[in-house]
């Protein structure tokens, strides 16, 4: 499918259009179980990040990167992934952590300022995310390096936005897995922002996807706020990573619905019309629309999933919150696999001053 | 065996690669060509152009590359070409190599090495001559390794092949070849974090590490000559430091020079003057003195000379410091 949809013909895959209405003969099986757990993964996305914005405000909660907006894209490529893909993610993934079940709390963790957060539960496959922007493409080609190496039939994933296809890394990582052939799916949410630099000042081309091609490897063009088009492109992705087909750009078309993070003020860039003409894309709107249609939505069931959704996050930020910060220990401990003298002195001597005994 | 510092670092990578297939190597020129130095000469025949990876030209790619491969298990090493080309790369070392372990409470250690040839006194070209360790000795995560002879190139890097953290393994390219020496067949370990006492002595003490001992060595003779008995201190890990090692050195001698080829300021030499004020100042029978680089742009090959420490230079420091 991916095929058909040639981003230097402009031609962008939608499956689903604002009204949840389908594209005839592109409408992926998904069976019905999958369609709720999606939905509720979605609706929990939007409740966790509507409660980290609260938080944040209350001084419970550090700066913080909003994900709303981008429901469709987190959810729909991670639930094409399977136990054994890999996700590389950046730091706007909220809807990928819930999706692959990594804890909620430990998210929350992070950004209350615990590095303890990263710490992915062994058996999941999801590395830290990456601040430093576009870096962390190079660490998805290279475990797409090491999955050919061992000879195993996985996907790569690996997530960035707009701005990062500016960055020397983007180009780097394209290069390489278009040589070595790697099992990688990069996934560009276009929010149309890096903070306040719009889309076209970080490229001249008329797509993101259609860069892939002068690596060597197909590129695509999706309605990132139509959970389905991500899906299936993701879902066609990674099957031609694990089955040895080699890498494909997916440039998911959204909209950053708030502030960069917490201390960005999109108003001094962006009109409040623009914003507005993007709500009624909204994703978790669209793919309610459509199960309606399909007659698996009613009152009673949103009413069902909010509950659950509100639910989960509530948990977590009581667990998170619960959670004593680091231990002075933990915060030398892991710089290398054992302690150095410098180390231990230094430790030594903070703790020391922490406990009033210092000069 | 009597080998050179680039078969005895050739061996080293062999024997490991022969023993754990986790180990392969990513670099440039790497593969056919066997290095530009020759280092992984023959590497390719014996282990296969997927174990040794001739990349495209991209020294971020070859680190950001290596840790993404550390997260499925593996232990590559990077070759970077020369030190002077190291800083694209420089993003991925700082905020990811060095940080991973920590940032994930231990969860994703990345046990890579990145070896590169370093130093000046070879007449290369511009960028070929760099000795920026200090750059990479100020990031909490690194190890920072450096061999000044055959015997420890392969010791030190076998360690390093094997330590849990990440390494850099600055190689003197100016000993590549200098020197033969008998290295031992099979593998073994000089462990990190040891330096060594490579002449003894009682009046000073000289620190210095790489490319720079054959030169305090060459002093320390000159000297002997004169009557002044020198300790010669190889530094071998720049980062952790053996400073036990050096400060009894120091309150023995009760006289320090560091000697190092990167220029002077913020070099490494000022750490270890400090760490002397701090732990032997009352031993001291003079200021501690440096012998560096100035600080300067590496000049080109004509008036190399003038920027690397020679033994003459040192000599002189050494009689500034006894006559002090």
């Amino acid at each position: 499918m991916i095929e058909r949809f040639d981003p230097l013909k402009g031609e962008r895959l939608q499956i689903l259009d604002v009204a949840g209405e389908v594209r005839a003969g592109l409408e992926p099986a998904i069976d019905r179980e999958s369609l709720r757990r999606m939905y509720l993964h979605m609706a929990t996305a939007r409740a966790a990040d509507t409660k980290a914005l609260k938080l944040q405000r209350q001084g419970r909660l550090g700066t913080f990167a909003s994900s709303r907006g981008h429901e469709a894209c987190q959810v729909g490529v991670a639930s094409a992934m399977q136990g054994p893909d890999w996700l590389f993610p950046y730091f706007r993934d909220l809807g990928m952590y819930i999706t692959l079940g990594y804890p909620l709390q430990d998210y929350f963790h992070y950004w209350m300022g615990n590095e303890v957060g990263l710490r992915t539960p062994e058996g999941l496959n999801v590395y830290p995310l990456a601040i430093p922007v576009a870096s962390q493409i190079l660490h998805a080609v290279g475990a797409g390096m090491a999955a050919n190496y061992r000879k195993l039939k996985i996907a790569v994933v690996t997530t960035f936005g707009d701005g990062a296809t500016s960055e020397g890394d983007f180009h780097e990582a394209m290069n390489f897995a278009g040589v070595f052939k790697t099992p990688n799916v990069f996934v560009c949410y276009n929010n149309q922002f890096a903070i306040s630099v719009p889309r076209s000042r970080q490229t001249a081309s008329a797509t993101i996807a259609q860069k892939a091609f002068a690596y060597g490897f197909r590129g695509v063009q999706v309605d990132g706020n139509d959970i389905l088009a991500v899906y299936a492109a993701t879902k066609e992705a990674a099957e031609t990573a694990r089955s040895g087909g080699g890498p494909i750009l997916i440039e998911a078309y959204t909209y950053r619905m708030g502030d960069h993070t917490t201390s960005d003020d999109a108003s001094r860039y962006r009109t409040k019309d623009a914003v507005l003409e993007w709500e009624k894309k909204d994703p978790i709107i669209r793919f309610q629309l459509y199960l309606k249609k399909k007659g698996q939505w009613d009152e009673a069931y949103e009413k069902e999933v909010q509950d659950r959704a509100s639910e989960a996050v509530e948990k977590a930020v009581e667990a998170a919150e619960a959670r004593p910060p680091a231990a002075v220990e933990d915060l030398f401990a892991f710089t290398y696999a054992a302690m150095t003298p410098n180390l231990k002195e230094q430790l030594a001597s903070l703790d020391a001053y922490l406990k009033g005994a210092a000069r | 065996m009597i080998m050179t510092m680039v078969q005895a670092i050739n061996q080293a990578l062999s024997q490991e690669m022969a023993r754990d297939d986790r180990y392969l190597i990513l670099g440039e020129d790497v593969g056919r060509d066997g290095g530009v130095f020759r280092v992984t000469e023959g590497l390719v025949d014996k282990f296969g152009p997927g174990r040794v990876i001739d990349t495209p030209l991209a020294e971020s790619a070859g680190v950001g590359a290596a840790v993404g491969m550390t997260a499925l298990g593996l232990r590559p090493i990077v070759e970077i070409q020369f030190m002077g080309f190291i800083y694209p790369a420089f993003n991925q070392i700082v905020s990811h190599v060095a940080r991973l372990r920590n940032r994930t409470r231990g969860r994703f250690p990345v046990p890579l090495t990145i070896r590169t040839p370093y130093g000046a006194g070879v007449k290369a070209l511009e960028h070929h001559s760099e000795s920026t360790e200090a750059l990479f000795c100020h990031i909490p995560g690194l190890t920072v390794v450096v061999p000044s002879n055959a015997y420890d190139a392969k010791g030190l890097l076998i360690a390093s092949l094997r330590s849990e953290d990440p390494v850099i393994f600055l190689e003197p390219t100016k000993l590549y070849r200098a020197d033969k020496q008998d290295v031992p067949e099979e593998p073994y370990e000089v462990p990190l974090g040891q330096a060594k006492i490579v002449r003894e002595g009682k009046d000073l003490t000289i620190i210095a590490w790489g490319a720079m001992i054959p030169v305090a060595l060459k002093a320390a003779e000159k000297a002997a000559a004169e009557g002044l008995s020198a300790e010669v201190v190889d530094l071998r890990t720049l980062s952790p430091m053996d400073r036990e090692t050096m400060v009894a050195s120091v309150k023995k001698t009760g006289r320090a020079i560091v000697l190092h080829e990167a220029p002077k300021t913020c070099g490494l030499g000022a750490e270890i003057a400090a760490l002397i004020g701090e732990r032997a100042l009352l031993s001291l029978a003079a200021p501690v003195l440096r012998v560096t680089a100035p600080d300067i742009t590496v000049p080109l090959s004509k008036r190399e000379d003038y920027y690397y420490p020679s033994p003459e230079r040192l000599l002189r420091a050494i009689h500034e410091i006894m006559e002090f």
